[in-house]
């Protein structure tokens, strides 16, 4: 098997998306190549003659993810609409074919990056490699476990369960991942030299991913050693950051960072405004959640939660800001640096978490896994 | 009609005589517009000398253009290039685009060639040739303070009308259609320059959808670190990728000799920046503003300027960058092809030009004077005449840009099969190879790159044809621009639509290339990127592309565009796109 799908299959099993034999992954150049021999290979082969695409994995997702996939796909009647800051973002909507044919396949796949087949499993393509439809595929897992919980959630408030979605939260529950724990130590700061800021960012790195406390490979991590910031790039994976680590000279001399994360202006802010050197973002889902959960019932910005947020709002004690990715005026750089300076971390609405430091990623790794387990238990909290 | 005006002016400069032409919607749907309808009704004329007073010179916009659809103010000029004699076309924004929209045309023909030196002037639904015998040789800029009030300006400088092969057309004062030639044509007609101005609207078929489409786009926008991040374009141009090219050792120094530039760090955007302190201005209906031009409107150079005429020349001097640009905007020139010629001058004539010599050369290229007048025709030709053609750094005749296709294989692919010759815009490989986005590929790696080149000329041709801006793809795909592109005209359609349009428009330009003789030996690139390595030191190894990876990357290309073997166009492949191989 050739060294790339070995490469994707291991991603897809080690994030907990798919199971041991169950990914099939397919590649066309001048020529198709599979990770493995597929009676359905004949009919995904159809779809690369209808789509301009070079890349694919199709696969039933691990549970938890399979479960909820199928029953949202199921009670959607043809789109899922998640409203999560990633599915706003890249995927839109989620669309579902309700068999597996690749006329229907081919009709959703030409609107969409994905495409959810109940039963059968989720298919996402790309058209420079197959780092994007592994990154779709992990997208569309996190943001339908994201959709179900939180649907859960209010609709529980709401008196709207029935049985067999309590039925399916029960089961579910139990096939959660266990909380994040970690009692260990990261490098102990301050550091000495550029190598070591950069051992350490790849440590954190990799210990997010480990954590799950990222999706795919959406977040970012930095610190800031002799007025120059090392920020991971943007699409890079962070449990694999050696040589993706830009470096942003804070007196703006070089544009080598234009390859940073699109959070690199939320991080410059917040180096330039708070005593934090070491930053790290990601995409908790239980923070996630909750940060979605709010009260505040007859709000003008109801269903703009994610550009505008007029009240001042706390989940465990950790502020929720509004904020979209990256820079603009509706940009979490605007609200993340400020709402941070007083508190170990902060939630961005429908999105993820920021933490920092001052010397090391230490606090900040443990501040993260701390929101993370803290709203996990305030989810089951509020459900009771 | 929706998104369309529906129309095209048809001038024709021999007897002075224009018409209108109404346009068929079936070809509107099956070429969009810009680059897309330009090569439709180019492709009847393209065995016609370029300046055959038969030979088109065309100039189209797009659905998007005249609409709240983010970056789509552009239009494509296109004609039969003097420089190459392939399809011979230029993206250009500005205003022209828009304000032919707003006089009721989608775009213009002009054929024929008028007896002395004139203007075309559209306001609205009139059009008039004007007499501009006064105005011969004036530079460009002088020709557009003299035409306010007339609406948007394209302009040719002096280098035009002295036959320079890579002659621009300057819109707006700011914005070239630089290369291919395109200038050139446009003097082989007798016209000095167009300007248009009109005040209608384009029809939008439903607004709401618009929006959501709008907001969708502006989303992605804002979280693209190299559109609108701290370091992307809005704030520093297209000279932010300055320091990017240095850094991964693929920038074109010494004529390709060398791919790391010394003192890139004096001469980078931020240098640009600190010195001048630029402001930012863009094309109309754009919210990213990547042009940057000084308080006494100084254009900043464009990053293949800016590359160009500092490391390909070996040049250190940051002002002699911005007077080259002013020197080649003002006479009319095209910055890529103007740097890259006088480099392949320098190598052959083993001698590191002055800044000096830089401006002088540059203006007896313009004024065709000296040595100016064989170095007009462009490096390939010069070099050629000296029997030195393996020091020409060119593509089917077209100087290539900044970017070393020694550091990026996919670049390497691109520049051999692209349409107009040495190009970086057909395939764009910059996104994923270097910028990272969609995401990142391998830049030392041929593995794949074939149907991604070719996906990348599909996705390409379809944002000149919108007429959209390239750079919002760093971002967006077009399964947003499908949106728009419903939104605005009302045609059902999807990204994976808008993909089969861009293979039935480039498919259309290897056929033109085709019949005017070109074939697989000219999908090639020059000897020294096989031959010679570029920078080493240990960590990033620039080494020569092995020969037999390329040609067998480039076999896959043709296999997946669906071309023969010798890369030429297929009768059934064509049919089957609606085109004919003739």
């Amino acid at each position: 098997m050739d060294q790339i799908f070995r490469i994707y299959e291991d991603k897809l099993l080690k994030s907990g998306l798919a199971d041991p034999g169950a990914p099939l992954i397919g590649l066309l150049d001048a020529r198709f190549s599979w990770n493995r021999d597929d009676i359905a290979c004949a009919e995904l082969e159809r779809l690369f003659d209808h789509l301009s695409i070079n890349s694919l994995v199709f696969s039933q997702p691990a549970e938890p993810y399979r479960s909820i996939v199928d029953y949202l796909a199921e009670t959607s009647g043809g789109i899922i609409f998640p409203s999560d800051c990633e599915t706003r973002t890249f995927l839109h909507d989620l669309p579902v074919s309700f068999n597996f044919s690749s006329e229907s396949i081919i009709l959703a796949l030409k609107e969409r990056k994905s495409v959810i087949i109940p039963g059968h499993g989720i298919i996402t393509h790309g058209t420079v490699g197959l780092e994007q439809a592994y990154v779709t595929f992990s997208s569309v897992c996190f943001a339908c476990f994201v959709k179900f919980f939180s649907d859960y959630l209010f609709d529980v408030k709401h008196g709207k369960i029935n049985n067999r979605r309590q039925n399916l939260f029960d089961l579910l529950v139990k096939r959660l991942d266990p909380a994040p724990c970690f009692k260990a130590s990261l490098m102990k700061g301050p550091f000495d030299s550029e190598m070591s800021v950069r051992k350490a960012i790849q440590e954190a790195g990799m210990l997010i991913v480990e954590h799950r406390l990222v999706d795919s490979y959406f977040g970012n991590i930095s610190f800031c050693y002799n007025d120059t910031l090392y920020i991971s790039q943007t699409g890079s994976s962070l449990d694999n950051l050696q040589g993706f680590i830009d470096p942003c000279p804070l007196d703006g001399s070089s544009c080598t960072a234009i390859t940073a994360s699109s959070e690199l202006p939320a991080h410059l802010e917040i180096v330039k405004n708070t005593n934090g050197k070491a930053i790290l973002h990601g995409h908790p889902k239980f923070s996630v959640i909750l940060s979605m959960d709010c009260n505040i019932e007859k709000c003008e910005c109801r269903g703009k939660c994610h550009i505008k947020c007029p009240h001042e709002r706390f989940v465990c004690d950790i502020p929720v800001v509004s904020g979209e990715v990256g820079s603009g005026p509706h940009g979490l750089c605007n609200t993340v640096p400020e709402a941070i300076k007083d508190w170990p971390g902060v939630i961005v609405y429908g999105h993820g978490v920021f933490t920092t430091g001052k010397t090391d990623f230490n606090r900040p790794f443990k501040n993260l896994i701390k929101i993370e387990n803290d709203c996990r238990a305030e989810y089951f909290n509020r459900i009771r | 009609m929706y998104g369309w005006c529906g129309k095209i002016a048809r001038i024709n400069l021999s007897d002075q005589t224009w018409s209108v032409q109404t346009a068929d919607p079936d070809i509107l749907k099956k070429f969009i517009g810009g680059r897309g309808l330009a090569g439709y009704y180019l492709s009847k004329r393209i065995t016609l000398n370029w300046d055959d007073p038969d030979m088109p010179l065309l100039i189209f916009t797009g659905p998007l253009v005249n609409t709240r659809s983010p970056t789509s103010g552009r239009m494509t000029i296109m004609s039969r290039s003097p420089l190459t004699g392939t399809v011979g076309d230029s993206s250009v924004g500005g205003s022209f685009g828009t304000e032919l929209k707003k006089a009721g045309f989608d775009g213009i023909i002009i054929t024929g060639k008028s007896n002395t030196l004139s203007g075309i002037e559209i306001l609205n639904a009139s059009i008039r040739v004007t007499d501009a015998c006064r105005l011969a040789g004036r530079q460009t800029g002088y020709v557009h303070s003299l035409l306010k009030g007339k609406g948007s300006t394209a302009v040719i400088g002096p280098a035009a009308e002295n036959g320079v092969a890579f002659s621009s057309i300057i819109v707006d004062r700011h914005f070239a259609a630089g290369r291919s030639g395109i200038g050139r044509v446009l003097a082989s007609k007798n016209i000095k320059y167009i300007t248009v101005k009109g005040n209608g609207k384009t029809k939008i078929f439903n607004t709401r959808d618009l929006k959501k489409a709008r907001e969708d786009v502006f989303r992605l926008a804002a979280a693209s670190p190299i559109l609108l991040g701290e370091f992307g374009i809005s704030r520093f141009g297209t000279g932010a990728l300055y320091d990017l090219m240095d850094a991964r050792c693929m920038m074109p120094t010494n004529n390709f000799r060398q791919t790391k530039f010394s003192r890139a760090s004096l001469m980078n955007a931020h240098a640009f920046k600190k010195r001048y302190a630029p402001k930012k201005i863009g094309c109309r209906g754009c919210h990213i503003l990547c042009k940057k031009i000084t308080k006494n409107r100084t254009s900043i150079p464009e990053f293949e300027t800016m590359s160009h005429f500092s490391a390909l020349l070996d040049n250190s001097d940051i002002n002699t960058v911005i007077r080259a640009n002013r020197i080649c905007n003002e006479m009319g020139m095209d910055t890529i092809s103007a740097a890259a010629t006088l480099a392949c001058f320098s190598e052959i004539f083993q001698k590191k030009l002055s800044p000096d010599e830089i401006v002088s050369l540059l203006l007896d290229i313009g004024e065709k004077r000296g040595k100016g007048t064989d170095l007009g025709r462009g490096a390939l030709t010069y070099a050629k005449r000296r029997g030195r053609s393996d020091l020409a750094m060119a593509v089917k005749g077209q100087e290539l840009p900044a970017y070393d296709p020694r550091g990026a294989y996919g670049m390497a692919l691109a520049y051999a099969t692209s349409t107009r010759g040495g190009c970086h815009l057909r395939a764009y490989p910059v996104s994923h190879e270097i910028l990272r986005k969609p995401v990142a590929t391998d830049r030392f790696s041929f593995k794949g790159k074939a149907r991604i080149i070719k996906i990348g000329e599909d996705l390409n041709a379809v944002a000149d044809s919108l007429t959209a801006c390239k750079f919002i793809f760093f971002a967006a795909s077009l399964e947003e621009y499908a949106r728009i592109y419903t939104a605005v005209t009302g045609i059902k359609t999807s990204g994976q639509d808008l993909f089969k349009t861009g293979e039935r428009i480039y498919y259309n330009e290897r056929i033109m290339n085709a019949a005017n003789g070109f074939t697989e030996k000219d999908d090639d690139l020059p000897d020294r990127f096989f031959d010679s390595p570029g920078y080493k030191n240990g960590s990033i190894d620039i080494d020569p592309i092995d020969r037999e990876s390329f040609l067998k990357a480039r076999s896959n290309y043709y296999v997946v565009r669906k071309l023969d073997k010798n890369g030429m166009p297929v009768p059934d492949t064509a049919r089957k796109l609606g085109l004919v191989v003739p």
